[in-house]
């Protein structure tokens, strides 16, 4: 069970946030109303997302005060605190890239059409989303975002969104391993650029590693262990998404969630 | 709130989806109709709707209704319709029609009163009304069965029904959903000039210089009369006024120069203001030359009561009773002290009812004691009773009022009075109408074109049928009485049945029929053609009664609606154009149609079924002696009679009353029916199994056409005339008397009116010959020691005094409430809610209410509250805009909607010589649910 | 040798990455024409005129939710609508234009706005609402038939304001008349409730957008009965390119062409 500690923690997290933006629909409970793009809490705090923020304003719309606030609190979480926790903790996506994950190891799926990208990749998607948001006038990535659309398929039935979702689900477990969260989603990719600073993050210690790539196997942004076993440090790229699934599986104790004060490279 | 909102609007959206019918099929039809175009017929027929009449042509095409369009030749409506009249094609396909006979049965196949409908055939259906109904009368006499019957009856099944009910079963507790209607029309029909219906017709509406609507939204009820009113006032729009008088604003006020909202019943105060303004302030107004020669003045008593059972009724709740209690005795308001002073009471004193029983009675007073009762009704008085809107300042009021008398008075306009359900469901329904007819004889403003008060009545054939054929519990064919020998005699000799037959005491109108079941008094009711138990005040106690009690209730419909819910076998009937027919609309013209398809399912013509149960029911056993509560003697054993007459004990009733000599004069087929099928007299593709359990193949004459010239027997020579069966079919209607070939336009009309002329008393002659020698007295009473007086071809002119409503808002129940329809639905919507259009147009009844009333409770548009009077309560959407403005302190909530189910709430006061019941006035209050 | 080889993998790269951007952003751009093909769509109760609406809207569905009657929708890929976006159908459920705006109030982005629902200082009102134009077509409209019906008129939240009725004699009858319903642009909501009620098969009064839906005159005549409508002058006054339009009219005169050949 130690194992699985913090997935299930995850798990609980993603979930009760799907269950409450539910509940909030058919209930009219006022706890979290709203999507992951712009949520409200208890009718009174705005929480937005300041990608989906940035889109607009590239578009040339000022938004209003309350969500831009929303979106400079969650901004600052992130880029202070939590880094690229958002993809690992609370994204419902993230439930189903990891099974998708998780089925390709199981039964050892190997693509046989090779298709390498790159995973800096996302990074031009997000550059271009902007791009396109600002010559077509409308939030480019939210148009066709699969995370608002499993959103939409559970709290409003929308059966286009299951479709969306399936269609990510079987690249990444036929075509390409980690193909959403890894290369393409750009608030993966923004995350990353904006969290890098973050206060936790992994830690590593070189002496207790021996080295059996556990790690390795269960990551899905696998560059970003590129120290295990040769040096002692914080994983320090801003592409981990804090997901401790590599905590959990290390048993030998060489990862765990540290505090990172220093604002080293 | 939120989400009730939002469930409640879910849930009848299902209800919508589940019940939506129509569209598919006509869809089919229609793709047939493009391939084919040549396999049409046109056929005449009327619309299923209202009381207004309109001709429409039906197209068919391999038995089923492709098309229907406005009858060009109709003189009512000259080939257009209402939205309702548009959907005529598609109301008898709806997909929940009634196709097989059900009855509540338990595992072993057996009737079970708690057990769940199954389908039966025909016979069985008919071996259990016969079983009920023989135990029923045997415990209880012929008085132990029941009929509600209907004003959208067809003529012949109006009279079949009450053929086999008052010659057959000698029962006359057979009463229409029209008492419900225009009861109130009828009384002041009778009493003020002897006869019953409108002097005058719908050329009127193009004649006449001013329309005055009295509790009557024509815009939205008499859909196409209204756009011949509408027509007038465009044409002529200075010349042309309009007055709308209702208790809210409602769409006729569009049209209208003049609203006045007035305070529930105080037309009564309004009236006499007018009478007031001319008898007081321009005598010189009234034409003395017709007064003198062609009226008399006449009263009645005031203490008979509200129509309601007395207080010590042991179902009646205690909340209730608070209401109730007015039935025996009740204290006088300031206003009621000052208006019944010509009787020396005065406010706070206690009124007895003594004169519960003698409503009806009247007697003739001198013009004297008429003006001297009038004396009160000035404008000050009247206005401060009868300001309905609480935002309108007195000033204006009284400019209005003075403005309506000036334009009753005014000398050479020609003015016309119209009214229905405001006037008619009143508990002094019966008095209002005789106010008016009060001021338009005054001014000799009656029985000319373009002048005269006319009632319009609200069901196809509240006229034709159930009046002119007397469906009801003290009425015989043709204006005849139950309790006049000479009547029933007459009734005898036409029906050819023994002297002594027919029961010589009225039976129970509608309102006592449910209250007999209530009581057990009735322990078998037939329902034909309406929805008592949704159309009924009061419902709670008549459901309960039905479901809870040891009676058998049968349900004859077309679709299920709550009155086939709460029955105990339900019949599918034949719909309109599925069986020959005849109704007469309110203007006294009656419209015959034919047979236009085969019935759907297993449905049957109702005329089928009453005479179908007419083969279970020997002679030997109903025309013996029998008992009745409250007749001494019981009735009389007249099989020696029938014996004389040729009959056997043995034959059955459909021997004598449907299938004897007569009637097989009558043969089938006929010329006049054009290779056009006839159910009933040839039988149908289907061969459905009957009551004798054979396959039914007709009866082998021409049933409709035997009953037809039957029935018009009874009114020809006595100002009823009716034309032959087969002239029907060559016009687009005649509007009786029909003498000689020619149609009657204004009756008791020299000019115009064969029978006015024959009278020879001048240019007018009101000839109706009800209630023509009548005694004298005081304003307070008769002097029965005066010799009464002739009044033969008299009219009168009664005084009828103000009086307020038995239930009127208090501190605990703050509001009026008043219920009625709307334009897209008809009645209990049993046939429009099925219309998809229809519904989406209109699905749910709301609740209307000023929105300061709403503002102030908190409540904002479209939130769900619970209406709440005495007897029940209901949940309603409310709704501050939209066509009806209420005033503050009154709601509207039509009825048409059994989701919201209003009748649970209104009060079952009835006006108590009418027996019609008060739907527009009881007091309720308004939660947030 | 080693910096050009880079040099050169640098260009390439930038070469990759221009195709990329372009094409990608070609075929994004496309998508998104797509999903936003729809002829119209209406917005809810003061959405910001549609270009701004769909910059300002963020897709979080917060005044579908707020919705009581289930009349919002989020649009869907497939609907031609932008994906996400709140609009809604009134011929399945209308806008009831609830008195307290529970959608323009929930909105965080600002793509609706409370601001548009208010007049003259006064606090919002639903009934300042412009979600469209209810329009009437008259050859399948049935009181125009001269059938008693104007379902829509009875059904208008602003009945006698934004839905009147005309009368006119129906002359082939020459007794009754045809009670005409007449749509008022200044009052009219869009909500729609109208074109729910309609009872013909495709309802015969429908609501379109604004933009749709209405015409504009020209600034250059004004009515002379109607002091406000000196508010429509546009106060820029045109230039008039003095050179080019004497060159017009000396190439008109100059031109030789009254003699035929």
């Amino acid at each position: 069970m130690r194992k699985y500690k913090f997935l299930i923690l995850r798990r609980i997290i993603q979930l009760s946030i799907l269950f409450l933006f539910v509940a909030g629909n058919y209930f009219g409970w006022e706890l979290l109303r709203g999507n992951y793009s712009s949520a409200i809490i208890v009718d009174s705090l705005h929480l937005s997302d300041p990608y989906a923020i940035l889109q607009i304003l590239a578009s040339g719309f000022l938004a209003s005060s309350s969500v831009l606030i929303g979106a400079l609190i969650i901004l600052l979480i992130y880029v202070l605190v939590g880094g690229r926790m958002f993809c690992s903790w609370i994204c419902p996506m993230n439930i189903i890239t990891d099974l998708a994950f998780r089925l390709r190891r199981m039964f050892k799926i190997e693509t046989e059409v090779r298709i390498s990208l790159p995973r800096n990749f996302r990074y031009y998607i997000l550059a271009l989303s902007l791009i396109v948001s600002a010559v077509f006038g409308l939030a480019a990535f939210e148009i066709i975002s699969p995370i608002s659309m499993l959103h939409r398929a559970i709290v409003f039935g929308s059966g286009a969104g299951w479709a969306i979702v399936a269609v990510v689900f079987l690249i990444d477990l036929f075509i390409l391993k980690a193909g959403w969260c890894g290369h393409i989603c750009p608030l993966g990719g923004f995350y990353s650029l904006v969290g890098k600073q973050a206060v936790i993050k992994v830690k590593h210690d070189k002496d207790n590693c021996t080295n059996c790539m556990a790690c390795f196997d269960v990551c899905i942004e696998e560059p970003v262990l590129s120290i295990v076993g040769k040096e002692s440090d914080f994983i320090r790229s801003g592409a981990c998404t804090n997901c401790a699934r590599c905590i959990e599986v290390c048993d030998d104790n060489a990862l765990k969630y540290a505090l990172k004060f220093d604002l080293k490279k | 709130m939120k989400l009730a909102r939002r469930d409640f609007l879910k849930s009848s959206a299902a209800i919508a989806a589940a019940t939506a019918v129509g569209v598919a099929i006509p869809e089919t039809l229609k793709a047939e109709a493009r391939e084919a175009e040549k396999g049409w017929s046109w056929d005449k027929a009327v619309c299923r709707f209202c009381g207004t009449g309109c001709g429409i042509m039906i197209a068919t095409k391999d038995d089923k209704i492709l098309a229907v369009k406005g009858d060009p030749l109709a003189p009512v409506n000259r080939g257009l319709n209402c939205i309702k009249g548009y959907f005529n094609a598609k109301i008898m396909y709806g997909a929940d029609r009634l196709k097989k006979p059900l009855l509540r049965m338990n595992e072993n196949g057996e009737f079970d009163k708690n057990g769940k409908f199954k389908t039966i055939s025909w016979e069985r259906a008919f071996d259990e009304m016969e079983k009920h109904m023989k135990s029923a009368m045997k415990e209880l006499g012929p008085t132990g069965i029941g009929i509600f019957s209907s004003g959208q009856y067809t003529i012949m099944e109006g009279y079949a029904a009450s053929k086999l009910m008052k010659a057959g079963f000698r029962s006359h507790n057979i009463d229409p959903n029209a008492r419900h209607c225009m009861a109130s029309a009828v009384v002041a029909f009778i009493q003020a000039f002897g006869i019953d219906e409108p002097a005058g017709n719908y050329d009127d509406m193009e004649i006449t210089d001013t329309v005055v609507t009295w509790g009557a939204n024509m815009a939205e009820m008499h859909p196409i009369l209204w756009s011949r009113i509408t027509e007038n006032k465009l044409s002529h729009p200075k010349r042309t006024k309009i007055v709308n008088l209702s208790t809210y604003t409602n769409r006729t006020s569009d049209l209208a120069d003049i609203e006045i909202i007035f305070k529930p019943n105080t037309d009564l105060a309004i009236w006499n203001y007018i009478a007031h303004e001319i008898v007081y302030n321009q005598p010189q107004a009234i034409d003395w030359d017709f007064v003198k020669k062609y009226t008399v003045f006449a009263t009645g008593f005031t203490d008979i009561g509200y129509g309601m059972r007395t207080p010590d009724h042991p179902k009646f709740s205690d909340k209730e009773r608070e209401t109730v209690r007015h039935e025996v005795a009740k204290k006088l308001s300031a206003d009621e002290g000052k208006s019944l002073a010509y009787l020396g009471y005065k406010e706070g004193d206690t009124m007895e009812m003594n004169h519960r029983n003698k409503a009806m009675n009247h007697w003739i007073i001198q013009y004297e004691e008429f003006k001297k009762a009038l004396k009160p009704y000035t404008l000050d008085y009247v206005a401060n009773v009868s300001k309905g809107d609480s935002e309108e300042s007195i000033e204006d009021f009284k400019k209005k009022l003075k403005a309506l008398a000036d334009l009753y008075i005014e000398k050479g306009r020609k003015v016309c009075s119209y009214w229905t359900m405001g006037f008619n469901q009143h508990t002094r329904g019966s008095w209002v109408n005789e106010q008016a007819y009060m001021v338009h004889l005054l001014l000799g403003k009656q029985s000319k074109p373009g002048d005269g008060a006319f009632s319009l009545t609200g069901q196809p054939s509240a006229c034709g049928t159930a009046r002119e054929v007397g469906t009801f519990s003290h009425r015989l064919p043709s204006d005849m009485l139950v309790k006049v020998p000479k009547h029933r005699e007459i009734s005898e000799k036409l029906w050819k049945i023994p002297k002594g037959t027919i029961n010589p005491k009225p039976g129970s109108h509608l309102m006592k029929i449910h209250r007999d079941i209530e009581d057990g008094k009735i322990k078998f009711a037939w329902i034909n053609v309406c929805n008592p138990y949704q159309n009924t005040a009061n419902a709670n106690h008549w459901i309960k009664a039905a479901r809870q009690m040891d009676n058998f209730i049968v349900c004859s419909d077309g679709y299920p609606g709550i009155s086939a819910k709460v029955s105990d076998l339900i019949l599918p009937s034949a719909m309109i154009y599925e069986k020959w027919g005849a109704y007469g609309n309110a203007e006294r013209r009656t419209q015959h149609w034919k047979q236009q398809v085969t019935p759907v399912g297993d449905a049957m013509p109702d005329v089928w079924q009453f005479v179908e149960l007419a083969k279970r029911f020997k002679l030997s056993e109903v025309w013996g002696a029998q008992k009745v509560p409250g007749l001494k003697d019981g009735l009389p054993d007249v099989l020696e009679g029938a014996k004389a007459m040729g009959y056997s004990p043995d034959d059955t009733l459909y021997d004598v009353l449907f299938a004897n000599e007569d009637a097989k004069k009558y043969a089938w087929p006929d010329p006049i029916a054009e290779g056009k099928m006839n159910t009933e007299s040839g039988g149908d593709k289907r061969k459905v199994v009957g009551s004798d359990g054979k396959p039914f193949e007709g009866y082998g004459f021409f049933m409709h056409k035997y009953i037809w010239e039957e029935y018009r027997k009874f009114g020809i020579g006595n100002g009823h005339d009716l034309a032959d069966f087969d002239t029907y079919h060559k016009c687009r209607g005649l509007k009786w008397p029909v003498v000689d070939g020619k149609e009657t336009l204004w009756r008791f009309n020299s000019e115009y009116d064969v029978y006015a002329k024959k009278a020879n008393v001048g240019p007018f002659a009101f000839y109706g010959k009800a209630l023509k020698k009548m005694p004298q007295g005081s304003i307070s009473k008769p002097d029965m020691s005066k010799p009464k007086v002739d009044l033969k071809n008299k009219a009168k002119i009664f005084f009828r005094p103000y009086m307020e409503a038995p239930e009127i808002p208090n501190k605990e129940y703050p509001y009026w409430m008043c219920t009625g329809r709307v334009l897209e639905h008809w009645h209990s919507g049993t046939m429009t809610m099925r219309v998809p259009e229809l519904y989406r147009a209109v699905p749910e009844a709301l609740c209307y209410i000023h929105p300061k009333d709403a503002s102030e409770q908190g409540l904002v548009e479209g939130d769900l509250v619970w209406v709440e009077s005495r007897r029940g309560r209901v949940k309603a959407h409310i709704e501050t805009r939209g066509r009806n403005r209420v005033p503050r302190g009154l709601i509207y909530v039509p009825w048409f909607d059994e989701k919201v189910f209003i009748n649970k709430l209104c009060l079952d006061a009835t006006c108590p010589m009418s027996k019609e019941t008060d739907f527009k006035k009881c007091a309720v209050k308004i939660t947030k649910a | 040798m080693k910096s050009m080889a880079t040099r050169r993998k640098v260009i390439q790269r930038m070469m990759e990455g221009a195709v990329f951007m372009g094409t990608g952003g070609l075929i994004w751009g496309k998508a998104i024409q797509t999903t936003t093909k729809a002829d119209y769509v209406l917005r809810p109760p003061g959405a910001l005129k549609e270009k701004n609406f769909l910059k300002a809207c963020i897709k979080c569905g917060q005044c579908v939710e707020a919705c009581p009657y289930d009349t919002l929708k989020l649009a869907e890929p497939g609907d031609g609508i932008a994906n996400g976006t709140p609009y809604f159908e009134p011929r399945s459920i209308p806008c009831y234009l609830c008195t307290d705006m529970p959608c323009t109030d929930s909105c965080p982005s600002g793509a609706l706005d409370l601001k548009l629902l208010t007049k003259e200082e006064k606090p919002a009102d639903i009934n300042n609402a412009k979600m469209g134009l209810a329009v009437i077509h008259k050859e399948s409209c049935l009181a125009y038939w001269g059938i008693r019906c104007e379902a829509c008129y009875r059904a208008c939240p602003l009945i006698d304001k934004a839905i009147t009725l005309d009368y006119e004699v129906n002359k082939r009858t020459g007794m009754h008349a045809k009670l005409l319903p007449i749509v008022h642009s200044d009052v009219c909501t869009g909500c729609g409730v109208c074109e729910q009620s309609c009872i013909a098969e495709k309802a015969a009064i429908f609501v379109l957008p604004l933009d749709k839906s209405t015409g504009e005159v020209g600034d250059h005549y004004i009515k002379g009965w109607e002091k406000k409508d000196e508010n429509r002058i546009n106060d820029d006054v045109k230039k008039v390119d003095d050179e080019k339009d004497v060159e017009s009219a000396i190439d008109y005169l100059n031109d030789n062409d009254l003699i035929d050949d």
